[in-house]
């Protein structure tokens, strides 16, 4: 069965193939189901391939399949090869399966988009790009998907490259900005594959464990915080976070499926693949806890001041990978991708049902502007209600056992940590539900928008059922004193820390507490508007210009590296390059012949000839110097 | 080594010089067109044979030919190829025909001589690679000035004749420089053969000199910030065709020469002026691209790249390890790809409106898609983006680099952060955005033809095989390079040992003075 992983690839590159040669002949809904397919067909091969490990003993739930040999020079190898293990599977099972719906989403949302041929020969090339970065079995073919998805991201941000409105300028910078921020995280990459292979002699995954143990703790430390800043780049954290919420400019699946479940992982993913590395560079992963949790807080108090529903989105995105990189960077592994997978379902979801109410409003998401949709968008507000209770971590649903679990480890990790992150949740729960009520609930701001609301089709309908029951029952993968996922990933991140029943019960009691009353403030701020919780959310007001501007950052970063950087560009191209160097150039030939006089021969163009009889002039002398003399 | 198709190597140097003969010969401008491109054809053809032909893992020369040129002078006519050499040769014979047929569906002015040229030059950069004598080296080298003097002084833009000169005394300067470097090199080995002279102990002082001498030479033509002044002139004058294979292949005569002569020959004084070269590359990597950034004229801001783009490349030969100089033998041919290819793509749009002003464009993506593919799989290669070429030589010579010296590869993967960024920027002025200039919409501007696709579409096709199969041209690299390290190392050694004895009695005098 391992063997027939090659499947899994040529799936959707055949599906991109079809589309990309094919496409122009085809309706936009034979093309979709086309690209659809594929996307079906990868995910039934993911699920075979996760039965066929599950059928081996613990152990050995780690196979390599070898295509060929990549890049060979001296002692560095490099095979084109995949890793088949639990956590590979994992991941590829998420990224087909979230994938293969949104796919079928679209084939609804996109319906009156001419360009659809680009739209999913794009999808289907990020699932490869996707899948390449999983699958891999050292860090340079993982870096191939990963600047893979990196360029899907941008196309499909872009995707809309004519267009441009007030809130995200040209969305073809949006596109442009994302990929360059993620090169910032790439520099970091490079260098940390560089200095692995340095020092360890291998970049295979599963081949680090042999050498591992003789690397000096700094220089662990070095790789894994250069491996940090990659997965900045890639999920969003601090300082790179800031191309997350302009992706919001590409179409409403790809926020779903590239901006929320699965690309934006793959920092995460890859933190829980090295670490090997992080147990020796310890500190990394404390800077790497410290920096996912600010992340969260910092992305949660912007998403309380956002009005675009795909904005709060955005943020809450960010906030929750910052959880999942706090997991990481705590060694607490089977947390980070539990939340990983319980995320990857609710937030899809969330996106997709914000992505029908945008269907339904021809596009407009301004929360200040809906209202009251509930009534006439049944099922989008009750999937949407789900997800935003998963996600504000009410009990039982997925996102409360994820969230709970990252939690309880920071409990048992540092309290300060914890207090970061129980605060992040407070706000997560008090965002959640501001976008439901404001969205859904209460009367419609604005008649004429309401009028022409409707429900979306079954086609658009059934991938938010599908999601919504997944994110209700998402936890029974992970459940506290079980544990089956962090079981099933043993071979992968070694055993569980076992963290004290105490702090378990402490913990989850505080989840339970602050999700609820998260939930009674959303509902008095913004439903309601009694006054106790007005009173209570006074005194922090001021903090709402800050908020609402996202804290400046992007203004900050403009001022102290883009617009410098440029200004220095600037220099060197109008005044250093054609001045100084050009003019001591020419300064020099000027000197040389006989002052201005070159200058003006070059003018005139006299110079040619004069030029070519020198060069005459010596081939002559050497003709004369090697035949006759 | 005795080849097995006797003359092979003298047959693909001098078909294209033949088949200029014969382009000059032959009357009427349809003729000599299609002679010109039949001749590169048949060359390419041709020098598939050391492909198919080539014996794998053998480190030395493979088809060599040798005869007494000049008995008295011991010099020769010496050719022959390793695996250094042999995809610099692959790289010219590819380039030529797509670089001809483009001259065949756009030029009209003087095309038999522009054909007649275009061929000379052929012979002259192929002569280059497998010439094994130094003077042979030289005459090729300075044989491949001519035409491209010509190609850009007659066919080029409004300030031709300016950039034509420039590029000619620059990098005639640069020779002059070279003549004395091998009068130096000749006068102290008493050899002009290449192979020979890589393992022939030099003293020092002729060390020193012929090393400056020859880097200098190499340096312009490479060229290495910052000597690089000459370039965007001329690549901004020059004709399309011109502007493919200045780019593709001549500049690699400049870092071919490092490799082959300048790094092996002179080892300490290139171990001394090592640090010095790297750091004008690494200069030249961040310098290239932020000034690219600021461009204009696309076809300038492809000039800086290739600046930049050269910088990887001299730091690989510069790291003189295993990772470092195969990378800088692929990243050759990669550049020579997909800078060519850029040039190609920059030159079909230049066609067609008759302007590379990046403002003039906007929105080609709706209005020519399958050209904007083909433009960001071409840049993407540029960029280096992993799976497609380009990556695979940088990044083995920034691996490289780090073996060498740490810092040089953390400014180097500074760069690919900038690469993205001037890539991108001219992508979204030229591809993205609104069509506000009537001239770019879908009735005024046509997609690219079959016959431009014939052009385009086998580069795209090498980005994905050499990203993917590396190992096809690493296999038949390697060998060669580490032979010529072992052979610069034993040099190095027995350097050293030969001052240890001196060393060890200053020792013994000063303990025993104590």
């Amino acid at each position: 069965m391992f063997e027939s992983v090659w499947l899994l690839f040529a799936l959707p590159a055949l599906g991109a193939l079809i589309i990309l040669f094919a496409g122009q002949w085809m309706s936009q809904k034979v093309v979709g189901w086309v690209a659809s397919a594929a996307v079906l067909a990868a995910f039934v091969v993911s699920v075979m391939l996760f039965f066929s490990l599950t059928a081996l003993p613990s152990a050995e739930r780690s196979i390599t399949i070898t295509w060929w040999q990549w890049m060979t020079i001296g002692d560095f190898k490099v095979p084109a090869a995949v890793l088949i293990d639990p956590l590979s599977v994992t991941m590829a099972m998420v990224v087909t399966g979230v994938g293969a719906l949104i796919h079928i989403y679209s084939i609804g949302y996109m319906d009156h988009e001419p360009r659809y041929q680009r739209f999913f020969f794009y999808l289907n090339f990020f699932i490869l790009a996707m899948l390449t970065l999983v699958m891999s079995n050292n860090f340079l073919g993982m870096f191939v998907g990963w600047e893979g998805v990196g360029l899907a991201s941008f196309l499909l941000i872009g995707f809309w490259f004519d267009k441009r409105d007030d809130m995200y300028g040209w969305y073809a910078d949006c596109g442009k900005k994302a990929f360059i921020v993620n090169r910032i995280g790439d520099f970091g990459m490079i260098l940390a594959m560089i200095m692995v292979w340095s020092t360890l002699g291998t970049l295979v995954f599963t081949e680090l464990g042999e050498t591992v143990h003789h690397l000096a703790p700094a220089t662990a430390a070095i790789i894994c915080l250069l491996l940090l800043l990659g997965a900045a780049g890639k999920s969003a954290q601090i300082p790179l976070y800031v191309w997350l919420p302009d992706a919001m400019a590409g179409p409403t699946p790809v926020s779903a499926l590239i901006h929320a479940a699965t690309m934006v992982t793959a920092g995460v993913y890859m933190i829980i693949r090295t670490n090997l590395l992080w147990h020796v560079g310890v500190p990394a992963g404390e800077v790497a806890a410290w920096i996912g949790m600010l992340t969260a807080l910092l992305a949660a108090t912007i998403a309380m001041g956002q009005t675009d529903l795909k904005k709060i989105l955005a943020y809450s995105t960010v906030s929750q990978l910052g959880y999942m990189v706090a997991a990481a960077g705590m060694a607490a592994y089977g947390a980070a991708l539990f939340h990983l997978v319980t995320h990857a379902f609710f937030k899809a979801l969330l996106f997709l049902a914000a992505g029908s109410v945008m269907h339904a409003t021809d596009g407009i998401l301004d929360i200040n502007r809906l209202g009251g949709l509930r009534a006439k968008m049944p099922t989008t507000y009750r999937t949407f209600l789900v997800g935003a209770a998963a996600l504000a971590g009410i009990p039982l649903l997925s996102g409360f056992f994820s969230k709970d679990a990252i939690l309880v480890a920071a409990l048992d990790h540092n309290i300060l940590l914890y207090i970061v992150g129980a605060v992040t949740a407070l706000l997560t729960a008090v965002y959640s539900f501001r976008a439901v009520f404001l969205t859904f609930h209460g009367q419609p701001r604005d008649p004429h928008i309401f009028e022409h609301v409707h429900e979306s089709p079954r086609i658009m309908t059934t991938p938010l059922w599908i999601l919504a029951f997944l994110s209700l029952v998402g936890g029974v993968i992970n459940l506290p004193f079980i544990l089956s996922l962090e079981h099933w990933l043993e071979p992968v991140v070694g055993e569980h820390e076992k963290i004290l029943l105490v702090t378990e019960l402490l913990g989850i009691t505080l989840s339970i507490v602050i999700a609820v009353f998260g939930f009674l403030l959303a509902r008095a701020l913004y439903l309601r508007h009694e006054s106790w919780a007005e009173r209570l959310a006074a005194p922090i007001a001021f903090l709402r210009p800050m908020i609402e501007h996202k804290w400046y950052v992007d203004e900050l970063y403009r001022a102290t590296i883009v617009n410098p950087l440029k200004a220095v560009s600037g220099w060197f191209a109008r005044v250093f390059d054609p001045k100084v160097i050009d003019g001591a150039v020419n300064g020099v030939g000027a000197v040389v012949n006989d002052a201005g006089e070159a200058v003006r021969k070059l003018q005139n163009g006299a110079i040619p000839t004069y030029a070519l009889s020198i060069f005459l002039g010596v081939v002559a002398v050497l003709f004369y110097f090697l035949f006759i003399g | 080594m005795a080849s097995s198709i006797p003359y092979l190597l003298t047959i693909i140097t001098f078909l294209p010089l033949l088949g200029s003969v014969i382009v000059m010969l032959v009357p009427g401008d349809g003729a000599k067109k299609w002679l010109a491109l039949a001749t590169t054809v048949v060359t390419f053809l041709v020098s598939l044979l050391l492909w198919t032909n080539w014996q794998d893992g053998y480190a030395g020369m493979q088809f060599v030919e040798d005869a007494v040129w000049f008995a008295p002078l011991g010099i020769r006519y010496a050719l022959g190829v390793d695996g250094i050499s042999l995809f610099l040769v692959l790289l010219t014979t590819f380039l030529m025909p797509i670089a001809v047929y483009f001259s065949i569906l756009y030029v009209d002015k003087r095309v038999g001589a522009y054909m007649a040229l275009m061929l000379l030059l052929e012979t002259a950069m192929i002569g280059v690679f497998v010439a094994l004598d130094l003077v042979l080296f030289f005459v090729f080298f300075e044989a491949s000035l001519i035409p491209m003097y010509f190609l850009i002084g007659e066919w080029g833009g409004q300030n031709r004749v300016y950039a034509a000169v420039k590029f000619f005394l620059y990098t005639f300067a640069g020779s002059a420089l070279m003549v004395v470097a091998i009068l130096i090199v000749y006068f102290s080995a008493g050899t002009f053969d290449i192979v020979a002279l890589q393992s022939t102990p030099l003293p020092a002082v002729v060390q020193t000199w012929a090393f400056l001498a020859f880097s200098l030479a190499f340096a312009v033509k490479t060229p290495l910030f910052p000597f690089h002044t000459w370039l965007p002139d001329a690549h901004v004058q020059a004709p399309t065709a011109g502007s493919i294979i200045l780019a593709g292949v001549l500049l690699k005569m400049g870092t071919y020469g490092f490799l082959r002569l300048a790094m092996p020959v002179f080892p300490q004084a290139a171990e001394q002026f090592g640090p010095l070269l790297a750091t004008l590359a690494v200069i030249g990597i961040l310098y290239g691209a932020l000034v690219a950034l600021m461009q204009k004229d696309i076809k300038s801001l492809v000039a800086y790249s290739s600046v930049a783009h050269l910088g990887y490349v001299m730091l690989g030969v510069i790291a003189m390890n295993a990772q470092g100089v195969s990378g800088s033998v692929l990243q050759m041919v990669n550049h020579g790809l997909s800078t060519g290819a850029l040039f190609l793509m920059v030159g079909l749009l230049y066609e067609r409106r008759h302007t590379r002003m990046l403002d003039e464009f906007g929105g080609l993506w709706a209005s020519v898609p399958v050209y904007t593919g083909l433009f960001l799989v071409v840049a993407m290669s540029s960029a280096g983006l992993p799976g497609l070429n380009g990556f695979v030589g940088e990044f083995t010579i920034m691996l490289g680099a780090y073996n060498y010296m740490p810092i040089f590869a953390v400014l180097a993967a500074a760069g690919v952060i900038l690469a993205a960024w001037y890539l991108l920027t001219a992508f979204r002025k030229m591809a993205q955005g609104e069509i506000t200039n009537p001239a770019n919409d879908k009735a005024n501007l046509k997609d690219l033809n079959l016959k431009e696709l014939a052009m385009v579409v086998p580069l795209v096709i090498l980005f994905f095989v050499i990203g993917l199969f590396p190992n096809l041209f690493f296999d038949k690299i390697n060998p060669s390079v580490e032979a010529m390290l072992a052979t610069r190392t034993a040099l190095i050694e027995q350097a050293t040992a030969e001052q240890m004895p001196a060393l060890e009695l200053a020792e013994i005098v000063v303990t025993e003075a104590k």
